[in-house]
């Protein structure tokens, strides 16, 4: 059983000690960056969008993550009310 | 520059047919949380686990001011109200009618390459056809064959004709000059021969002739009345 290398190991594999060295090993070129990103769209849209019968989630999980984002931007300027 | 010594087409990977689209999409709960995060709690903390993980979550943040509730709390759960009471009611029209759209378009392009390729088969079926008449050529060449014997024939005899025709035209011409001429010797012999006799009747001769011509009638016409 070839043992595989701890570069090429998914996310969901890698223990919990390793974590730290895993992301120090990823690729933070801005190329690197861009493919991650492309690469992220790609699945969530090949999973969610791009089907024959797609429903309400593949929208409505976008604009939930884009409320709690804004909401976490403008988190310190709602605290201030109080 | 083109690598005429780099390699295409080396695997087996094509573009066409693309493969079909899936049926539906991933799960997705309450329209908010992929299936899968409740299969990923599903072994250790069964149906009700993220349920108690959401539960708590929100009162965790509520307690410590995190997420912070004032009037734009209120809008939000009139307007989230509103948004979901209209999904539940209208989403299923909404998506029978992008169903129709999309088998209307699925249906054109279908019927698009139906009719290329029963175009193709006809055309097909009239190169065999036409691959068939050829083979008749030999009919064809046939036929032409006696056509043009036929004319070579027609126009031997149509010069033969002329040739026999025009030979006879000269013959007859110098038959005509023969006899013409025979007639003419002829004509003039008799002419001459007339004159000279004529000529050589003198008037002495001439008062002889009448003379004994009279006496003849004479000796005719008295045997004559005694014969009456």
């Amino acid at each position: 059983l070839p043992a595989v290398l701890l570069k090429d190991t998914k996310l969901m594999d890698v223990k919990l000690g390793q974590l730290g060295t895993w992301l120090a090993m990823r690729d933070f070129t801005p190329g690197g960056i861009l493919g991650a990103m492309r690469r992220g769209y790609e699945r969530y849209y090949n999973k969610y969008i791009n089907v024959r019968k797609g429903g309400i989630g593949g929208l409505s999980m976008v604009l939930a993550g884009y409320i709690v984002l804004s909401y976490m931007w403008s988190y310190s300027h709602v605290s201030k009310y109080n | 520059v083109l690598h005429t010594t780099r390699p295409l087409h080396t695997t087996q990977q094509s573009l066409a047919p693309v493969p079909p689209l899936p049926e539906k999409g991933g799960e997705v709960r309450h329209g908010l949380i992929p299936e899968e995060f409740f299969q990923f709690l599903y072994p250790k903390t069964g149906v009700t686990g993220p349920y108690m993980l959401g539960t708590g979550l929100l009162l965790y943040l509520l307690s410590k001011e995190i997420y912070v509730v004032n009037h734009e709390t209120a809008a939000a759960a009139c307007i989230l109200t509103v948004i979901v009471y209209g999904i539940k009611k209208f989403g299923a029209d909404v998506a029978a009618f992008a169903d129709k759209l999309n088998e209307e378009k699925v249906a054109a392009a279908l019927a698009m390459k139906n009719e290329a390729m029963q175009t193709l088969q006809t055309a097909i079926e009239e190169e065999k056809k036409e691959q068939w008449r050829v083979e008749g050529r030999k009919y064809l060449f046939d036929a032409k064959r006696n056509n043009i014997a036929m004319l070579l024939e027609t126009n031997y005899r149509e010069r033969l004709l002329m040739v026999y025709n025009e030979v006879k035209k000269r013959l007859d011409y110098q038959v005509a000059m023969q006899t013409l001429k025979r007639q003419k010797e002829q004509d003039h012999m008799i002419q001459w021969v007339e004159k000279n006799v004529v000529q050589s009747i003198t008037p002495q001769q001439q008062k002889e002739s009448i003379a004994k011509c009279i006496l003849d009638l004479k000796a005719l016409s008295k045997s004559a009345r005694a014969a009456v």
